[in-house]
């Protein structure tokens, strides 16, 4: 496997580490019931999946990788920091 | 309160293991005076650019590339951030960007000689030909089992960094690649 | 047979090998199975069940039978094709699965009992009684199993991998292969040309026939010459493309120096025997050409009954005549190239057997149409075969049959990505399916595009196709004039009848084995593989898949289309595993992490522990001690009485700055650092995304917004990809930037009650109670290096954490043992340091070991109430603040000198010793000299409301069954006034 990191270009797979679905982060505060369902209650889609790698032998840029779960194609990648999954502001 | 007076003596990463010549191909160490760590804040990459080339000559790096000669050079060394070889940072720059001294932390060598890429070629998951990763091209990758930082500083020279505490490995890999090219003469 | 001249072969360069002992000689080009066919030896191996006689079959690396090893002792290749290893001076193979010789195999009474020995032996015959398995018939099984053998000795030949990259991967270096190339190379796109081969051509090396108005060959060496010298062109003979990945990932393995006699010298003695590449292409043209099937009838694996394009190779490249009366057998036109081939060089042909009525006439040979062989005889030779027609049975006196059933487009590497080939009945074979593979085309004959006009063209074209799905855009190149015939073909895949029809050579499976699968209901064609391990052996069934399904279908009624292949999956040709895993043997298996103290801790007597990458001294052996554990004992006694001094480099270090430092900070800490006074060091703890606890350590803050986190040394790097993730993902809003500089400082721990007099000795600072207070930091001279200074403790001791630049590290730490020395103090390794913190009931990744909350360590107090933090909405779910949670305790033993150990678990004394019974497991022990017994940290279900009570420790490994009481998991100075003194 092979992909394209925005800012080191084509890289196999080996570089990458893979945390799991890219889904936007609750509020700290947002109680155990909206925390539960972000970690523990995920898709398991057979098709495109929004998902996070981490460039880790490289740059270190954490990735957003929409990947066909099946074909296994890369639709797209973008650096994880401009894909708005950023935390959601505390209620308190 | 110290009561003598006396020098701590210093010692490379490579100490002891190089150079090596295996065939065409040399690796030796490298020991710039000093590396530190560039990484602009936010909204700060102009300036600190700016600063830098006021200070040391070079502008920051674009991602994959080098900037300046071998007596200062800028490396790209991952995201947001770069590698000032040689020179001790400019204390002004920090107005711009964190600064951290990195001197003693990479281990540094040069690998030379017409074989040079074929050697990388055993440990390094990247395209690293002369047509294809050119002077002034830069990369973070990993070299075997390590994290590298891969530059091209010469037609036929490559400088390799990785931590420090991997010299012993780094050395370990580099030869048994050399000789292995070597020996297909 | 050798005829004089002929072939691609010199003529005047003998070369010596020897095989099964006996000395023989070929000539420089040929392979061991054309040496050995010019010196008439037709019988060289063994069948894997049955041990029958075998011959070759093949010139290729399909090859089923000719399997033999070579080299000798752990150097010892079994299995290796004599039909692709290359002769050289001194060659010695050996033949496989005989004994005492392949002429007199004493296995071969297997032969005999084969009516008992059919598909679905072995399920049938070693079911039950199921104790038997292990004791009997698996021992049997294995012993009778496999073809060739490994030595059992560790392989010291050198092997290598390597990464290549090109525009467009050409796999095969036939017409079409050479054509993609030329097309691709001529427009300068970045090429690799692969062959499996040792000598370019592929098919065109065995045919007689005019390219562009040349011999073929000349036409060969005319393109591989233009090849050679383009620089975007990069040859790889003896290179077989093994697999295909995603995204234009391909796996090949050459062979190095199979081809060369063994090394002599020491420049050669790195000469690895294989590389093992991974080659990244943007395009790849995939022109693997065929291989040709044989038609089962009886006794159709008789040495000497070949295929009849392997008949032809032999004669045309490496002019061996495989016999001097020879037969070909054949339901195609193609076959017919062979008769003719080898009668234009003299050699008899008896005739060719067609079983088609329409077969095509000749003037050179007789051509007995709409017949068919039914049975061969011969001992170790094929003597005579039976031909079958309408006029009834007759015996034909030959010594080599030539065989074609038709041609086997290699659609392998198509599948590889989990696509099916398709079928196509008019050439009676399976297709590729388009677009199999993204960025793959495939040209010529694996194409099922069979003339050489056709292939050349069709690889051109190739070319075109691939570049311009990669957005290059190619011109089309002139194609040279060629034969255009056609492939004219009638399906035949088994003569009917009676006695053992061979499919499979090299896993001994005949037709009436694939019947009684399907009659038995394995009627899928990956049931009936399974069940009589058709193409299951090391060639994977590239001479006998197809067949073998057509059988099926035939049995089951389907079509063969209905029908369908097994799945191929890489390696497309044996691959070694030395070969995949070159690099990582010994040394290279896994990186090593030298501190910097690493030479001096060996002078002082360091035994090395490995931990992560890292190596650390475990102890120091003094003279007179004989135990780790005296040496430990030692060191800790010397810790906790005078000074000790220790290396700590290996913790994890991240240096973090800038205007938002002490948010990420309390985002990633349950407790506030926001708050930490300047110069000072907290202690903190952080949780991952769902409570539990990841990490702990110590943040110094160096500056209004510099600090510096420790980590623990087996959790660095995850530290540092989790606050990547925190900065970029959660908060990239955050102005903050930090990197590792774990390598940057060497770091020292100086502990115990002289650790100030040798500290303030040293620096040139002032080090008291005002200056240096506990958790206290700050920057220091020592010997003219700017060094950092931590009032911090992880044995309870007054101690402090002395950090310089690493190119100081040996220095330094050779300077604190000269300064400990006088003051009875000394180096301590990794076993005291671990028992001076579990005297202090201090936490480590046995504790935090993935399942334990700051809860269960009694660490709740650590949570601030007064901010949110990572993981801590999870960490209030309910049952993770269950009084009864597995909890941490310390453990003593009832009476002294009992051992305890990690792993034990602990029950109830009046409980049974099982799983529902089970109260919690032991995390970590040592042998206290300050308190003289064992003591243990552990994890146990209500643990601080057990204070006092008794709890039995089984630990069936270690064979210790001890009680214990329970107690606070500060063993020593629960005050803390020592570490502040």
């Amino acid at each position: 496997m092979r992909i394209t990191c925005p800012l080191c270009g084509a890289r196999d797979h080996r570089e990458f580490t893979y945390k799991g679905a890219a889904l936007p982060v609750p509020a700290l505060d947002s109680g155990v019931a909206e925390w539960d369902a972000h970690v523990h209650l995920r898709e398991n889609p057979a098709g495109p999946h929004e998902e996070l790698w981490q460039h880790a032998m490289g740059c270190g840029a954490w990735l957003k990788v929409r990947r066909n779960t099946v074909s296994h194609e890369i639709l797209a990648v973008e650096l994880a920091q401009d894909a708005g999954l950023v935390i959601k502001e505390d209620r308190s | 309160m110290a009561e003598t007076e006396m020098q701590l003596a210093a010692k490379s990463p490579c100490a002891g293991l190089l150079p090596l010549t295996i065939g065409d191909v040399t690796l030796t160490e490298d020991t710039p005076a000093a590396m530190t760590l560039i990484a602009p804040y936010k909204g700060q990459e102009k300036p600190l650019s700016d600063a830098l080339n006021a200070a040391h000559g070079m502008g920051f790096p674009a991602p994959n590339r080098a900037t300046g000669n071998a007596e200062a050079r800028a490396i790209w060394f991952g995201r947001a951030q770069a590698l000032l070889v040689g020179p001790v940072a400019d204390p002004k720059l920090a107005a711009h960007a964190a600064l951290t001294d990195l001197s003693d932390g990479w281990a540094v060598v040069r690998l030379e000689g017409a074989h040079a890429e074929e050697v990388m070629a055993r440990l390094v998951p990247i395209d690293l030909r002369p047509q294809v990763f050119k002077r002034g091209h830069t990369a973070r990758t990993e070299l075997q089992h390590m994290m590298a930082s891969i530059t091209r500083i010469g037609p036929k020279a490559l400088q390799i960094m990785v931590f420090r505490s991997f010299a012993d490995t780094l050395v370990h890999d580099l030869k048994r690649a050399m000789e292995a090219v070597a020996a297909r003469g | 047979m050798r005829i004089a001249g002929k072939g691609l072969v010199s003529h005047n360069r003998t070369v010596n090998f020897s095989f099964n002992g006996k000395d023989y000689m070929g000539l420089e080009g040929d392979t061991l199975a054309s040496a050995l066919l010019a010196n008439d030896v037709h019988l060289v191996g063994r069948s894997f069940k049955y041990h029958r006689p075998r011959g070759i079959l093949t010139a290729g690396s399909e090859e089923p039978n000719a399997l033999v090893s070579t080299g000798k002792g752990a150097a010892r290749d079994p299995n290796i094709r004599a039909t692709q290893q290359e002769l050289f001076e001194g060659l010695a193979a050996q033949s496989q699965n005989c004994w005492p010789s392949v002429e007199r195999d004493v296995m071969a009474v297997n032969d005999l009992a084969a009516p008992f020995l059919g598909a679905g032996f072995y399920y049938k015959t070693f079911m039950w009684p199921a104790p038997l398995w292990e004791k009997l018939y698996e021992p049997i099984i294995r012993r009778a199993a496999g073809l060739g053998a490994l030595s059992g000795a560790a392989n010291k030949d050198p092997y290598e991998k390597a990464f290549a990259f090109c525009d467009l991967l050409v796999i095969g270096s036939g017409p079409a292969g050479l054509m993609a190339a030329l097309t691709a190379g001529r427009a300068g796109a970045d090429v690799i040309l692969a062959e499996d081969d040792s000598r370019m051509g592929g098919r065109l090396l065995a045919e007689v026939e005019e390219v562009d108005g040349k011999p073929v060959h000349v036409w060969v060496a005319e393109a591989l010459a233009e090849l050679e010298a383009m620089d975007n062109v990069r040859l790889m003979p003896r290179t077989a493309v093994t697999g295909v990945y995603d995204h234009g990932t391909y796996s090949a393995l050459e062979r190095v120096s199979h081809h060369l006699p063994p090394s002599q010298s020491l420049k050669t003695a790195h000469r690895p025997r294989e590389c093992f590449w991974r080659i990244a292409a943007k395009a790849s043209v995939l022109a693997a050409g065929a291989i040709e099937r044989p038609i089962a009838f009886r006794n159709n694996d008789r040495p000497g009954i070949m295929m009849a394009g392997a008949v032809r190779a032999y004669l045309n490249r490496w002019g061996v005549a495989p016999g001097e009366r020879i037969t070909v057998f054949a339901n195609n036109d193609d076959a017919h190239r062979t008769a003719r081939d080898l009668v234009a060089e003299g050699v008899h042909v008896t005739a060719v057997i067609d079983s088609r009525h329409d077969a095509p006439d000749s003037g050179e040979f007789p051509v007995i149409k709409g017949a068919m062989i039914c049975d061969s005889a011969g001992r170790h030779r094929l003597e005579s075969v039976t031909i079958r027609s309408v006029n009834g049975e007759e015996k034909l006196q030959t010594d080599c049959l030539a065989v074609s059933g038709g041609w086997n487009p290699s659609v392998h590497l198509t599948c590889h990505m989990g696509a099916r080939p398709e079928w196509n009945r008019e050439l009676a074979a399976f297709l590729p399916k388009p677009d199999a593979v993204p960025g793959m085309v495939v040209a010529g004959a694996a194409n099922g595009v069979f003339s050489t006009y056709g292939a050349l063209q069709d690889g051109a074209q190739a070319a075109i196709t691939a570049l311009a799905g990669i957005g290059t855009s190619v011109d089309a190149v002139p194609l040279p004039e060629a034969s255009d015939a056609p492939y004219r073909i009638s399906p035949l895949w088994a003569v009917p009848g009676k006695g053992r029809a061979w499919l499979d050579f090299q896993n001994d499976v005949t037709v009436k084995d694939v019947a009684q699968a399907a009659r038995e209901n394995f009627r899928s064609v990956e049931h009936m593989k399974r069940y009589t391990t058709q193409g299951m052996a090391t060639d994977q069934g590239k001479n006998s898949n197809v067949a073998a399904l057509a059988v099926l279908a035939d049995a089951t009624g389907r079509s063969i289309a209905e029908t369908g292949v097994t799945t191929f999956r890489p390696p497309f040709v044996p691959t070694s595993i030395a070969a995949m895993g070159a690099g990582a043997e010994d040394q290279g298996f896994m990186p090593q992490r030298y501190l910097t103290s690493h030479k001096a801790s060996l002078q002082r007597g360091a035994a090395n522990i490995e931990v992560g990458l890292w190596y650390r001294a475990s102890y120091f052996a003094k003279d007179g001690e004989s135990t780790w554990r005296q040496s430990c004992d030692r060191e800790v006694t010397m810790v906790r009485n005078a000074v000790g001094v220790c290396d700590v480099s290996t913790l994890g270090k991240i240096d973090i700055q800038g205007p938002d430092a002490a948010k990420l900070l309390d985002l990633v800490y349950t407790n506030l650092f926001s708050t930490l006074k300047l110069g000072r060091v907290r202690y903190g703890l952080m949780l991952r995304e769902d409570g539990f606890v990841m990490d702990d350590g110590t943040t110094a803050r160096l500056g209004e917004n510099h600090y510096v986190m420790t980590t623990t040394t087996a959790a660095a790097g995850q530290v540092m990809a989790h606050l990547e993730y925190l900065t970029q993902v959660v908060r990239p809003d955050f102005d903050v930037r930090f990197t590792s500089v774990t390598d940057q400082w060497a770091q020292f721990s100086v502990a115990g009650p002289k650790a100030r007099d040798l500290i303030d000795a040293l620096v040139d600072e002032d080090v008291n109670s005002e200056t240096f207070p506990f958790m206290a930091c700050g920057a220091i001279t020592v010997s003219g290096v700017a060094g950092r200074l931590f009032r911090i403790s992880f044995s309870g001791e007054h101690a402090y954490e002395i950090a310089v630049p690493a190119r100081y590290g040996e220095a330094l730490y050779r300077l604190l043992l000269e300064r400990a020395d006088p003051l009875g103090g000394g180096p301590y390794g990794m076993e005291a340091l671990n028992v001076l913190r579990i005297e202090k009931g201090f936490i480590t990744h046995s504790e935090i070991n993935g399942t334990v909350t700051a809860f269960d360590l009694g660490m709740q107090g650590l949570v601030s109430k007064k901010k949110s933090c990572w993981g801590k909405a999870l960490s209030e779910r309910d049952g993770l603040m269950d009084d009864d949670r597995m909890r941490l305790v310390g453990l003593k033993p009832v009476g002294a000198m009992q051992a305890l150990s990690a792993g034990a678990h602990l029950f109830d004394p009046d409980a049974t010793v099982e799983r529902v019974n089970d109260l919690g497991y032991v995390t970590s022990v040592g042998f206290s000299p300050t308190l003289g017994h064992m003591i243990g940290l552990a994890m146990l279900s209500g643990g601080p409301d057990r204070m006092g009570d008794t709890i039995r420790l089984v630990d069936h490994t270690r064979g210790i069954d001890t009680l214990c009481e329970v107690v606070n998991p500060v063993f020593f100075d629960p005050e803390g006034g020592r570490v502040r003194g």
